[in-house]
């Protein structure tokens, strides 16, 4: 196989993390020397900063159609996970220990159930279907007098199928009435500049997103909280962010946050239709030249930038590195390339084999990906696939001296 | 204010560091003893370990100079990832260089061993990556057992 020395990169990892927009980090390179104050200061300076903080929360909770009051600042999608699931638990304990997730979640909203289980919650995890749908009905069967929160994850980040949030929340209402609890959570990092998250729509009582998936900074995450929903910090100390979570806010991180999600929110029906034209053409490209590979998640209730597949008797890390020297990122759930060396919880949640799950590629696309970057990434593919099936092994292909 | 222009994508064109070391990336890339026309081989012994539940499976071909005991040709195929295949590449080299090791050698072949001739692998890749020695001892206890069948008969 030729080894090409890459000259561009091909960037189909955006499920991961985005680049940064241009116009965001001109943004936050424009404030980031002069605003150093803190915003909970009194005088002047500390005003200036305070005024740029709370812009982005107008900002923000316009592109969300949510109350600036609602907007809660966090350091990652990571952290605004943790905060709905351990703040509504604790905070609701009077009425109830058991919580309802989702077998497809993302690990932070896993692991935050885990240790709730460690502290004495009780979690029931809810199958999804071989297309990673949940089923609502399924949904409102597990709920219990003492349930108090249900987090479900709006596009999943690996296989990218979406959920009827709407729906499941127009469900909740009616069986909920008047009482305070259960809750709904649902984590739209992947959502956001793909689908409308609007959370008047949706109606969820707690929202997630990510800055770093939307073409904002690292570092910097929201949570959506609605009035009247109660909330233990997990983080303390000062009152900053209504006394919902402490230290001092990060005015750059916020700015360019704000710019970020304005954009991706306004534009996000153009990107989505663009983004959703190019994945045809890549799994058509992709059914022509691999006959053998197979589409994960659901035909089309799946985030318009997600192509998984997985390719028989090929290993993905493997494919990740070979891909990597055409310059082409993407990612794979094959438990070689996991740090915990196990297969995507994800995946085994849909129902695939392990030599799927081993064989899987994720690629997720942005809003600067082109036809072009989609059909050398088709022809370097194909070309990976061949090196690898011509060295492949499974043990059935072989009958052995002694068997 | 220093003007940046700031791509949306960075070229990747440029020295980084790589998950595994020069050895390991040149035999992952490159890798040697490769059995393409396994139909064709009449190999002496075979072996195959290995689970994809846990990652991977190997299969090892070889064939024995019996006057002398010593592995003459490994060959092998692997559903495994990068380090599977580097590991086993670099086994397969170890176990037929200067003449071929002999086989009471080649079944004590340790995965340190071969890790050590790798300069190194990720600390995480120890344990589940390198199996290419467990499928060499099998392939030279398949040749064994088909040995004593002959003289059996």
């Amino acid at each position: 196989m030729t080894k090409n020395t890459p000259q561009t990169t091909i960037y189909l990892d955006h499920a991961a993390t985005t680049p940064l927009d241009s116009e965001v980090y001109e943004a936050m390179l424009s404030i980031s020397g002069d605003i150093y104050a803190n915003p909970s200061s009194m005088h002047s300076q500390g005003r200036r900063a305070f005024d740029i903080l709370e812009t982005a929360r107008k900002t923000i909770a316009t592109s969300l159609n949510a109350h600036a009051h609602e907007i809660i600042f966090t350091g990652s999608g990571t952290e605004s996970d943790n905060m709905a699931l351990y703040g509504v638990a604790h905070a609701y304990k009077k009425y109830g220990t058991h919580i309802i997730i989702s077998a497809i979640e993302h690990k932070a909203v896993l692991a935050s159930a885990h240790r709730l289980e460690k502290e004495g919650f009780e979690v029931t995890y809810l199958p999804v279907n071989n297309d990673g749908c949940i089923n609502i009905q399924d949904c409102l069967a597990a709920i219990r007098p003492d349930t108090t929160l249900l987090s479900i994850i709006y596009a999943n980040n690996e296989i990218g199928t979406v959920q009827p949030i709407a729906e499941l929340s127009t469900a909740l209402q009616t069986l909920r009435g008047n009482a305070p609890t259960p809750l709904l959570h649902t984590d739209a990092c992947q959502a956001v500049g793909m689908l409308p998250v609007d959370v008047q729509t949706l109606n969820v009582d707690l929202l997630t997103v990510n800055s770093s998936k939307i073409y904002g900074p690292k570092g910097m995450g929201l949570l959506y909280i609605k009035d009247g929903v109660r909330l233990e910090p997990l983080i303390v100390g000062g009152s900053q962010e209504s006394g919902k979570r402490a230290g001092t806010e990060n005015i750059a991180l916020a700015h360019g946050f704000a710019i970020a999600l304005e954009k991706s929110c306004a534009t996000h029906g153009a990107t989505s239709k663009k983004l959703t034209q190019l994945r045809t053409h890549f799994i058509n490209g992709l059914r022509s030249t691999c006959p053998d590979i197979i589409l994960n998640g659901h035909p089309t209730k799946r985030l318009a930038n997600n192509v998984h597949i997985s390719i028989p008797y090929v290993e993905g890390e493997s494919l990740v590195l070979l891909l990597d020297t055409y310059g082409i990122c993407c990612a794979t759930g094959s438990a070689c390339s996991s740090t915990d060396l196990t297969p995507s919880h994800v995946l085994r949640a849909i129902g695939i084999t392990d030599e799927r799950i081993h064989g899987s590629l994720r690629f997720s696309l942005g809003k600067s990906t082109t036809k072009e970057e989609i059909d050398f990434t088709v022809a370097s593919l194909s070309q990976c696939i061949h090196k690898l099936q011509s060295i492949t092994a499974m043990p059935h292909m072989y009958n052995t001296n002694n068997a | 204010m220093k003007k940046t222009h700031i791509p949306d994508i960075k070229s990747c064109n440029q020295e980084s560091s790589w998950l595994y070391s020069d050895i390991v990336k040149d035999h992952f890339f490159n890798p040697r003893n490769i059995l393409i026309q396994e139909k064709e081989y009449q190999a002496d012994g075979i072996g195959i370990v290995g689970s994809p539940a846990c990652g991977d499976i190997m299969v090892v071909w070889i064939l024995v100079d019996a006057r002398k005991s010593t592995i003459r040709e490994c060959k092998w195929r692997t559903f495994g990832c990068a380090s599977a295949i580097a590991s086993t590449s670099m086994m397969s080299v170890m176990a037929t260089e200067n003449g071929g090791m002999s086989l009471t050698q080649a079944k004590h072949l340790t995965p340190e061993a071969i890790i050590e001739r790798l300069g190194g692998l990720p600390d995480r890749k120890y344990h589940c990556s390198v199996l290419g020695h467990q499928a060499l001892r099998e392939a030279i206890e398949d040749y064994q057992n088909s040995q004593l069948k002959k003289k059996d008969v």
